[in-house]
């Protein structure tokens, strides 16, 4: 199988011993771009480019860059960067690297960034379980400021910016930009309505905020230093450059992978050599979840499809945050639908009802079918419920809630019951899993409580 | 049950110093108060309010949204055991209950000698490498029964010290404020919020 | 048409039907609910900032990208909105919401207090789905818990709404409690061992719409269905908030805040809101008193009536009006002061006044004046008065609201830190007796110059230190008027109706006729006869050493009041009088707010309203005041006194109620001055009242009682270190001769060389410093 091939952009120093440092980040052509910027480029020109690069946000709504930089209303400072760093959806698994392994090159893309914005000053949040990635982060900012690469007069211009470094503490819920903002400024990181606090116009501090996933930064160096059209060029028009996929479950290789955007196709990636090199033991494909525990699941008939925004869009899921989920056909649906749902449960910030309460309703009763005790009442009754959370539990959601959680505990429960009714009604029934499919379960769950 | 030391209250003071509104510093700060005592100690939140003008509730309320920070002593190390999606698919409830089995703890719990305390936990970004956990923060990939038991043993003879500090320490390297602060961003807020 | 650009003041949407205006900025639910389309919600409140947390008022809306759910209580009014409550999305949205709601709520309504009147219970009712088909085990947790001495909480009924934990941080500046832990395990909590010790705390009570908070006075006390209610106005301090007084088999069981616009927004503190429990005590006087063989003991009312006249009679036959004072009439009614002052006009009494020495000269009421609702708007508020939050506590809410919603700046001068000093734009301290001075120097400060010139300013005055003539304040107040002609003043006078007694009359009539110079002529011998009429000046003259002797010497005292307090017991007649909720009347607020309270309870025993003792002692002496009724009396009062006529309308004293006349501004023509400065090794002394005290409504109140603290010198922590005395040591604090013992508090909020003591509180009595003819009060003090 022959597979797109692209340049490694921000992953060209995961093989480099030293890439993590400052001298070893230079020596493999690091900050070049920053001084490009602050010396040659006016912040118009530098968002110019990232516009042109047509690159899509890589946390899991994928908007562009370049216009959402654009929605920063003129004039109005202090004016504040916040870099998402909260990774957390189940399944992603690449801006922990990026952290870890090229924390300069994050550096140098919220350098330019804020260069870009006229912003003097950028919030790091990363997330609180990553102590590797912040310790990293710390020693190479701590580097960066003692060669002037941050602060006062970057690289000799009259340009400032000074970044802070900070953590989280545990709650995927802050992933999500607004909820960032509350926990940034100290508060239980429960999400803000949009509207009216859109953070571009409301954000921090209640100041005009963009919130940038790590993935979307990392690539701002390359983009300033080749130029807009050169990261257009690699990939589909419609997803331009490269991106990062972790894919994890029942394959051969797990792995990450930074991919050609948009031309890439999900069989690619399972069954290539230089990727998954195949679903395990020889086995298939039953489902696999195209973009983190929110979207909606795919089957068979989607693996050849590519990974392309709107494609998959179209389809009725999403790329998300780059996670694909890999499960051959000795999956327990219900467990694995119960798992996800449980996920969603455990971290509701609480704030709108249909969510606290509904995920977790729908939780217990998964459990409740998983441990023997499903009535046949029940799978109406999840469909009802998660009517109360996402009306007509579509795709798009559509949602009673302030942010996606609560409809994205719908998800698993809207692709696995549709496709694998059968699968539940025969744990219903008969109190354990269809044939052919292996419970996770070491013990009876219950001892899992 | 302590405030936090005088070293901690200078490391506070510049966290804070990195923020336009000291609000901003409650969740770093509640780390340094974990990082001292291996958990969120009660004296130490109401010290926390006090550097911040907030009320001990407001500490309190924003701690307890946040599962990283614990409010009663837990073992010397805690071991994380993801547990979802992509770890399940791989038989990390067999990895959890084999370490419920050989700490004779379940999950939630801390064994007597107080030195462990496992907990099932949710995606911790290291799915490609499932079934994953952590140890105090720190990865440990692909575990099996027989790794874990390893881990457990070399936890036990101080052999991971070094590589693996008492719970509640973090990145073992701050950021330090340099010379080159410009502090310009957080002038800038000071002078809307004055209005 | 024109192409002028003016911003549009109205946006057209229909609601179910119906095209209706709005103002932009409005929110969706406040349009429909006023165009007659009601909206279920719990968590939205209209006096705090919406947080869309319950997602019950879910409507479907129309707009240029189609139809869409939305929570009406975020979304603003839009023009071209077509918005259906009731649509079929709409409906299974709100159904949805409600059985989720509903989920993990105990069906617990039988004995629950809010069962009956209960938000939950009624819109489960009117837009529910029927029946729960939640079949797992709901939350549980340990209920209820206590988490003041006022308040109870029951989380497994909580629907987390925000609404207690939004009024604790947005309102009320006490942000201890807060939402803990995460999603289905969130509760509301307190710190551990750190207790929701707000004085705002029944409010949340009140705007739960669930059972979940209680207040220790009223559970269990009745049904909503046994209630009736009545709304009247609270006459606990000089605000006047608005208020329902609710009776369960003629007992008063609770007071609820009623939100109008001009006063107290819906809330009330909680000394105002539980002193109910007062009128209901066993302790109150049921029938007169007389002494025999110098006891008193019970009598009827003619006898009392009859031993009362010959009193006032021999005593104004032998000596004439002057040698008879009274004092008293702030705390009824209008008409009760009207009342008595009438009887005082019909004798020839000239030495009345409703202040105890602890107010201000009756000429503040005649300063250019602001109401609250002008305080609250103007750019500048000047504040030099006692602690809002101690003495007028929903004032204090509405100075806050106005300083952090950034329209208006506080500049405060006092002797002390107080609930306000925080959010005060400039808080400055001054030693006792220095506030003219300090308060000229401010007005020179260029950014404070600046400030004043940015429209209106208002000076919020009061008697900021009881240890201090209060002259100075008024002087200060002067200097503010002479620099800024534009300036208009809201008095703030601690006791109910002292601004209605005063402009009723019952004040002096002549100069050297105040309570201090009554008290002093008792002692020289001059008055004979003393009537107090609710004033018990043993307990609130701040001179202690003056109403003592005064009290000595006093040859007879006749007392109409509600308890035996220490005063009365000194009566030879007492005549009980009805309490509030027993009668009917009109009050006046601080800002000369006239509105009516009401009558919801029989009287306790025989007593009755003060004016129609009034008049029934008129009678004994001959006089016929003309009032055999209140409504005759309500003609005569507002025909009479021009300051009162706006209040002739019966209906224009319900609700926001009506702002008394008021006639040509007074100025201040006395030049500013302060007083001495202090010897070095001396403190000057400031003592003032906070919220719970030894007054009668509290000590009476069996919930309020125990908050009462014991008394204390407050000193600052520096001085404390200069005199090597800790926190709890003993202290003896001596000056003009006297000296009181106190355990010692150091507090950061009093100023080096200043000490501070709450005023009537259990323990040593700090008022035997104090001297009502020296300007401040220095103490010497030494650790013991």
């Amino acid at each position: 199988m022959s597979v797109p091939s692209g340049p490694r952009i921000i992953t060209s120093r995961f093989d480099v011993a030293d890439g993590h440092t400052y001298a070893g980040y230079v020596r493999t052509g690091g900050y070049v771009s920053l001084r490009k910027a602050v010396s040659s480029m006016t912040p118009q020109q530098v968002h110019d480019e990232v516009k042109a690069a047509e690159i899509q946000g890589r946390g899991g709504a994928g908007f562009p860059a370049g216009t959402k930089w654009g929605f920063l209303p003129a004039g109005v400072h202090p004016r504040y960067l916040v870099i998402n760093g909260d990774e957390s959806e189940p399944g992603t698994y690449k801006d922990r690297l990026l952290m870890e392994r090229d924390p300069h090159q994050l550096i140098e893309g919220i350098v330019i960034a804020c260069y870009a914005l006229n912003a003097s000053q950028a919030f790091l949040y990363v997330r609180g379980e990553m102590a590797h990635a912040q310790e990293r982060l710390a020693q190479a900012l701590n580097e960066a400021y003692a060669n002037n690469m941050v602060g006062r007069n970057i690289c000799g211009s009259d340009f400032s910016v000074d970044i802070t470094l900070t953590w989280g503490a545990g709650a995927y819920i802050v992933g999500e930009e607004t909820a960032l903002i509350e926990s940034l400024e100290g508060e239980r990181g429960m999400p803000r309505l949009k509207p009216p606090f859109f953070p571009a116009v409301k954000g921090l501090y209640m100041q005009p905020t963009i919130v940038n996933n790590v993935e979307t930064l990392a690539n701002v160096p390359y983009i300033v230093g080749k130029g807009g059209g050169d990261f257009k060029s690699i990939g589909a028009p419609t997803s331009t450059g490269m991106r990062m996929f972790a894919v994890s479950g029942h394959v051969n290789k797990p792995g990450v992978f930074e991919v050609p955007n948009g031309v890439t196709t999900f069989r690619m990636l399972f069954e290539a050599p230089e990727y998954c090199g195949g679903i395990r033991n020889g086995g298939s494909i039953k489902a696999f979840i195209p973009g983190g525990a929110s979207a909606m699941w795919f089957f068979p008939e989607h693996l050849d499809m590519a990974l392309d925004k709107p494609t998959v869009d179209k389809a009725g899921s999403m790329l998300g945050s780059g996670a694909i989920v890999a499960m051959d056909q000795t999956t327990d649906m219900v467990a694995a639908c119960w798992r996800i749902v449980r996920f969603f449960a455990r971290e509701s910030c609480g704030k709108c009802t249909p969510c606290r309460e509904g995920t977790t309703w729908l939780e217990r009763v998964l459990k409740r079918m998983l441990d023997g005790h499903g009535r046949p009442e029940d799978i109406d009754l999840l469909f009802e419920v998660s009517e109360s959370i996402s009306p007509g539990i579509a795709w798009p959601p559509r949602q009673t809630t302030i942010c996606p959680l609560g409809p994205s505990a719908v998800s698993p429960i809207a692709s696995a019951v549709r496709r694998f009714r059968h699968e539940f009604e025969h744990y219903i029934e008969h109190r354990r899993p269809i044939d052919g499919v292996e419970s996770p379960f070491a013990t009876h769950l219950a001892s899992h409580a | 049950m302590s405030r936090l030391s005088e070293e901690r209250v200078a490391t506070a003071k510049e966290i804070i110093g990195r923020f336009p509104r000291k609000k901003s510093a409650l969740i770093p700060l509640l780390h340094l108060a974990q990082e001292q005592d291996g958990y969120v100690a009660q004296d130490a939140m109401v010290h926390i309010a006090e550097l911040l003008d907030l009320a001990p509730a407001e500490v309190y309320g924003t701690a307890s949204f946040y599962e990283m920070f614990k409010f009663h002593p837990v073992g010397k190390y805690c071991i994380n055991i993801c547990t979802n999606i992509s770890c399940q698919l791989v038989g990390a409830w067999n990895l959890l209950h084999h370490a419920e089995e050989r700490l004779g703890i379940k999950s939630g719990g801390t064994t007597q000698d107080g030195l462990f305390t496992i907990e099932d936990v949710e995606c911790i970004a290291a799915c490609t490498e499932a079934p994953a956990l952590q140890v105090n923060y720190r990865y440990r990939y692909k575990v099996t029964p027989e790794s874990f038991d390893a881990l457990i043993n070399d936890l036990e003879s101080g052999k991971l010290t070094g590589e693996v500090p008492p719970h509640g320490t973090l990145a073992s390297v701050r950021q330090t404020t340099t010379a080159a602060w410009s502090n310009r961003g957080v002038e800038e807020q000071a002078q809307v919020d004055a209005r | 048409m024109t192409d002028t650009a003016a911003p549009k003041t109205t946006v057209n949407l229909t609601v179910d039907g119906r095209s209706i205006e709005a103002t932009p900025g409005d929110l969706l639910i406040t349009a429909c609910e006023r165009s007659g389309s009601f909206v279920p919600h719990f968590c939205y409140h209209p006096r705090m900032s919406p947080v869309g947390m319950c997602r019950q008022c879910i409507v479907e809306v129309e707009g240029p990208r189609g139809k869409s759910l939305v929570v009406s209580c975020m979304t603003p009014v839009a023009d071209g909105q077509v918005v259906s409550t009731t649509s079929e999305p709409a409906k299974r949205a709100q159904e949805g919401v409600l059985e989720l709601l509903l989920a993990n709520h105990p069906l617990d309504c039988p004995v629950c207090d809010k069962g009956g009147e209960c938000p939950l219970q009624d819109q489960a009712f009117s837009h529910g789905p029927g029946e729960s088909r939640y079949v797992e085990e709901k939350r549980h947790y340990e209920k209820p818990i206590p988490i003041s001495d006022l308040v109870f909480l029951d989380r497994e009924r909580c629907i987390l709404c925000d609404r207690c934990t939004r009024f604790a941080g947005e309102v009320a500046g006490d942000p201890l409690i807060s939402f803990t832990s995460r999603g289905n395990n969130t509760q509301v909590m307190t710190f551990p061992d750190e207790p929701f010790s707000s004085y705002f705390s029944g409010n949340t009570v009140q705007i739960c719409p669930v059972g979940a908070l209680t207040s220790s006075a009223y559970r269990f006390k009745a049904r909503p269905w046994d209630l009736e209610q009545v709304e009247s106005t609270c006459t606990t301090c000089s605000v006047g908030c608005r208020t329902v007084v609710q009776s369960s088999r003629d007992e008063l069981v609770r007071y609820q805040g009623v939100d109008v616009e001009s006063v107290n927004w819906g809330w009330l503190c909680d000394r105002g809101r539980f002193n109910f429990e007062s009128v209901n005590s066993k302790n109150r006087l049921q029938s007169p008193l007389m002494r025999k063989d110098g006891t008193l003991v019970e009598t009827t009312w003619s006898t009392a009536l009859d031993a009362a006249g010959r009193i006032l009679r021999t005593v104004l036959n032998d000596k004439g009006p002057d040698a008879v004072a009274i004092i008293g009439g702030a705390r009824g009614t209008n008409e009760d002061a009207f009342a008595w002052a009438q009887l005082a006009d019909s004798l020839g009494v000239t030495a009345r006044d409703a202040q105890l020495g602890d107010g201000l000269p009756s000429e503040v009421f005649a300063l250019p004046q602001a109401t609250i609702a002008e305080a609250c708007a103007s750019p500048t508020v000047i504040l030099l008065a006692p602690d809002l939050k101690e003495e007028l506590p929903v004032l204090y809410l509405r100075l806050r609201d106005a300083a952090e919603k950034r329209t208006t700046r506080i500049i405060e001068v006092s002797p002390r830190a107080t609930g306000l000093s925080s959010y005060a734009w400039k808080s400055v301290r001054h030693d006792p007796g220095d506030q003219p001075r300090v308060v000229s120097e401010l007005l020179s400060d260029r950014d404070v110059v600046d400030q004043l010139s940015r429209g209106n300013v208002t000076v919020v005055m009061g008697r900021g230190n009881l240890a201090e003539s209060p002259e100075f304040t008024l002087l200060a107040t002067g200097a503010v008027l002479a620099a800024v002609p534009t300036a208009r003043v809201l008095p703030v006078v601690r006791r109910g109706n002292v601004r209605g007694a005063v402009t009723a009359g019952m004040t002096p009539q002549r100069p050297d006729a105040d309570t201090n110079a009554i008290l002093s002529s008792i002692s020289a011998g001059k008055v004979e006869c003393l009537v107090l009429v609710g004033a018990d000046p043993l307990s609130d003259v701040p001179d202690a050493d003056l109403v003592r002797r005064a009290f000595a010497s006093v040859k007879h005292v006749i007392a109409v009041d509600t308890f035996v307090t220490d005063s009365v017991r000194h009566a030879e007649v007492v005549l009980p009088a009805s309490a509030y909720g027993e009668k009917v009347g009109t009050t006046t607020n601080c800002e000369g707010r006239v509105s009516d309270v009401a009558q919801k309870i029989t009287t306790a025993g025989t007593a009755r309203p003060d004016w129609m003792i009034a008049a029934e002692l008129a009678l004994e002496l001959g006089v016929d005041l003309g009032i055999s009724s209140y409504p005759e009396l309500r003609d005569t009062m507002t025909s009479s006194i021009a300051a009162f006529v706006p209040a002739a309308d019966a209906k224009a004293v319900r609700g926001e109620g009506v702002l008394t006349a008021q006639s040509a501004p007074i100025r201040i023509t006395a030049t500013p001055r302060s007083a001495a400065p202090r010897l070095t090794h001396q403190f000057r002394l400031h003592v003032s009242r906070v919220m719970y005290d030894r007054a009668v409504s509290t000590n009476e109140s069996p919930s309020l009682a125990p908050l009462a603290r014991e008394a204390a010198v407050h000193m600052n922590s520096g001085d404390a270190q200069r005199l090597g005395v800790r926190e709890g040591a003993s202290v003896r604090l001596s000056s003009n001769g006297s000296a009181v013992v106190l355990p010692l508090v150091i507090d950061d909020a009093v100023s080096r060389g200043v000490v501070s003591v709450p005023f009537n509180q259990h323990g040593s009595d700090i008022r035997q410093l104090i001297r009502h003819d020296v300007a401040v009060t220095d103490v010497v003090v030494e650790v013991i």
